[in-house]
């Protein structure tokens, strides 16, 4: 998960070592900087060469598309003429990733907070280590629980929904059929970016300076009021890369997504029906038996994915940025 | 300071507790395993008095071969009793899925693959640069019937016909006690419940022949070609055999589709299929052979890929059934691979070869398209 977050970029550190230019003049260091130097460069080049292969093989399938790649309701590369479009993919990949996010980052707060704030001392380290485990568990055995145990168990909770919020027309579920549906994705996947939106909530909370919080509880606020007054301000941007790079993660999710929705190519706002699909899943059960330009269409939506996954990292990044001054979380 | 120290240390010691238990199970889980392998393996050396048939001439080294899952078990089986009797010799299968099979082959990397679908004719004109003198062709290996699993309470057996059938995976029909599916079924308590049925989620074979079964009879009620994606617009999705046979296990009035071994070892009820005959047919190995000896070679020359009769009315003949293919280079094969090649298929094609197929609920090919199977691989080059 640490290798989806923004690294700081490899010629960074030499570019500051440079002016202090303390070098004993050993061949040790030469040979040392020539190595750094080397392998950020080398990176680079093979970065750059798997974008341009990559690119080079999405713009040979969309030229052989005779649907539209962005408008077509359909995934059929194999087919007579060939038609694809990422449209259903898009929505799916994003609407999962909203309800994860609108349900993991306020317990995630919450957990922050009380491992922060509340929870004894003798509590707080091994809740914290608990959350980070999940951190830990592969995303097949989440797909795995998730069918045999989610699926099943929330059928209750989506009749409810439905009974209740159906009015709300994202929860009224027009067609009979099990619990396989984007809301259930979104679940899963909110389980799955607990463990980073909490640990680095948790660490924002932590760096919130001493003397404002003690300074608050001297003027008689209440410990929720210097939360809300101290804690919560002072975490914000923390909170929001930290929801960021949950959300990279949940962009990303494959395996889990794949066992647990049953895919369809539509587009429907009924969040309790199953069907929809996403980039990952999609990729994941397509490319077995794909052909030729199957596999170059998954790559052409692969990258698509890249992109998307790009823009909310760099969001991340800048949001980061701007409050650098205070988060110790960009490590 | 110190607090957080501690706080590290007391981390750092639930963390070797976790780990180390972990480890304690999962080294209990391995034990496991390979006493399970060992007795496997003993029981089947024993149950193999077969390995004499098997000729290892020529045979060596290591053969890689690629494809369809839906024949992994039985490969699986006859590789086990295979490297057994020949022993030096490595046949390695990797259960991917046929196309894949098929890539692989026309990438010259594997000296065989499984398919469950015939090549087309873009795939054999690709098989032509790797058979530098000849190309690619089908060898009908592995038969079985596909079970149209069901799961509903208080009802055990069904009776339906391909168009019932069409119209409920079409979502034409929505509920079990539907006039269509009473009609087929006199003397079953039906209930008022919605049918969900299930498709696989992924491309597949399985899917294909289903679609081509539901094509040839159904007549009007299913106008979609025979994909190996699933085709029509409603219904649900599971991904792969073992999945679609979860969901089937576990929802109360669903319904789906998946090879016959993933019903038997779940215990799910399958459809017995109206095909016309005096009585409706059970999926089982018998039936599903019965059925394929139906079946037309439409491959020319040497390519073996089989017509199957869908519409067959023959008394115990299961019409839905799926038949998997060896592809080899009819001439032109690597010399390396070749003998190998040639002595691990003539034992698949053998009677002792058919014969483990039932066993692993599969169904054999019948002995008049096997005779010629077996002529195609002695000769092959």
């Amino acid at each position: 998960m640490a290798s989806t977050t923004p690294i700081d970029s490899p010629p960074a550190p030499p570019a500051r070592q440079v002016p202090p230019a303390k070098s004993t003049g050993r061949a040790g260091d030469k040979v040392f900087l020539g190595l750094s130097r080397g392998s950020g460069i080398l990176l680079l080049v093979i970065m750059a060469s798997i974008a341009v292969f990559l690119t080079y093989r999405a713009v040979l399938a969309v030229s052989k598309d005779e649907g539209n790649f962005l408008t077509t309701f359909d995934w059929n590369p194999a087919g007579d003429p060939p038609v694809f479009g990422i449209a259903v993919l898009l929505f799916g990949t994003v609407v999962s990733s909203i309800v994860a996010m609108v349900i993991a980052v306020p317990i995630a707060v919450g957990i922050a907070l009380f491992i922060s704030h509340y929870a004894p001392r003798k509590l707080a380290a091994p809740l914290a280590y608990v959350v980070d485990l999940l951190a830990a568990v592969p995303s097949i055995v989440y797909g795995i629980w998730g069918a045999l145990v989610l699926v099943p168990n929330l059928e209750g909770l989506n009749l409810w929904l439905d009974q209740f919020f159906g009015w709300t027309y994202l929860f009224e579920k027009t067609e009979v059929g099990v619990a396989r549906s984007l809301f259930t994705v979104g679940i899963l996947l909110a389980i799955m970016i607990l463990p980073i939106v909490t640990s680095v909530s948790r660490e924002v909370f932590l760096q919130v300076p001493k003397m404002n919080e003690e300074a608050a509880l001297a003027l008689g606020a209440t410990r929720w009021e210097v939360i809300r007054l101290s804690v919560l301000p002072f975490g914000r941007s923390g909170v929001i890369s930290a929801s960021m790079l949950g959300l990279g993660r949940a962009l990303g999710e494959t395996m889990a997504v794949a066992t647990v929705l049953s895919p369809s190519f539509l587009i429907s706002f009924h969040l309790l029906n199953p069907g929809g699909g996403t980039f990952a899943q999609n990729i994941a059960a397509k490319f077995d038996e794909a052909n030729q330009l199957g596999r170059d269409a998954l790559i052409a939506s692969g990258l698509v994915l890249f992109v998307l996954t790009l823009l909310v990292n760099g969001a991340a990044r800048l949001i980061i940025a701007r409050r650098k001054e205070y988060s110790g979380a960009n490590a | 300071m110190k607090l957080q120290r501690k706080n590290r240390l007391r981390a750092t010691a639930l963390g070797a507790l976790a780990v180390s238990g972990a480890l304690v199970l999962t080294a209990c889980g391995s034990d496991d395993n390979t006493s399970n392998d060992t007795t496997g393996g003993s029981s089947s050396a024993a149950s193999a008095p077969a390995a004499s048939d098997i000729s290892c001439d020529g045979a060596t080294g290591q053969l890689l071969a690629s494809g369809s899952s839906a024949q992994k078990n039985a490969v699986d089986l006859w590789v086990k009793n295979y490297m057994a009797a020949c022993p030096g010799v490595e046949v390695n299968y990797k259960s991917s899925s046929s196309g894949e099979g098929i890539i692989a082959f026309n990438q010259g990397s594997v000296g065989f693959a499984g398919s469950d679908s015939a090549l087309k004719p873009e795939e054999v004109a690709d098989s032509k640069k790797i058979c530098k003198t000849g190309q690619g062709i089908n060898l009908p290996m592995v038969g079985g019937p596909i079970a149209i699993g069901f799961h509903l309470e208080g009802v055990d057996s069904l009776t339906l016909d391909a168009p019932t059938l069409a119209k409920i995976f079409d979502t034409k029909i929505k509920k079990w006690n539907d006039e269509a599916i009473a009609k087929l079924n006199p003397g079953v308590d039906l209930p008022d419940k919605a049918i969900q049925p299930f498709h696989r989620s992924e491309d597949s074979g399985t899917t294909q022949n289903l679609g081509k079964y539901l094509a040839a009879t159904a007549g009007d009620n299913w106008k979609y070609e025979p994909e190996k994606k699933w085709p029509a617009p409603g219904g649900q999705a599971a991904s792969g055999s073992s999945g679609v046979a979860t969901q089937v296990k576990q929802v109360d009035g669903s319904i789906g589709y998946f090879e016959l071994s993933y019903a038997t070892s779940q215990s799910i009820s399958t459809v017995d299929i109206n095909t016309g005959a005096a009585a409706p047919v059970k999926a089982s190995s018998e039936n599903a052979s019965t059925a394929i000896a139906a079946a037309k070679i439409k491959g020319t020359g040497k390519d073996l890929a089989l017509d199957l009769d869908y519409t067959t009315k023959a008394e115990g003949a299961y019409p839905i059934v799926l038949v998997t293919y060896e592809v080899v280079c009819d001439t032109g094969n690597k010399a390396e691979t070749l003998p190998t090649v040639k002595s691990f298929l003539t034992y698949t094609a053998s009677d002792a070869g058919q014969k483990v197929l039932t066993e692993a609920g599969y169904a054999p090919i019948p002995a008049e398209i096997n005779a010629k199977v077996r002529e195609t691989i002695a000769a092959l080059s």
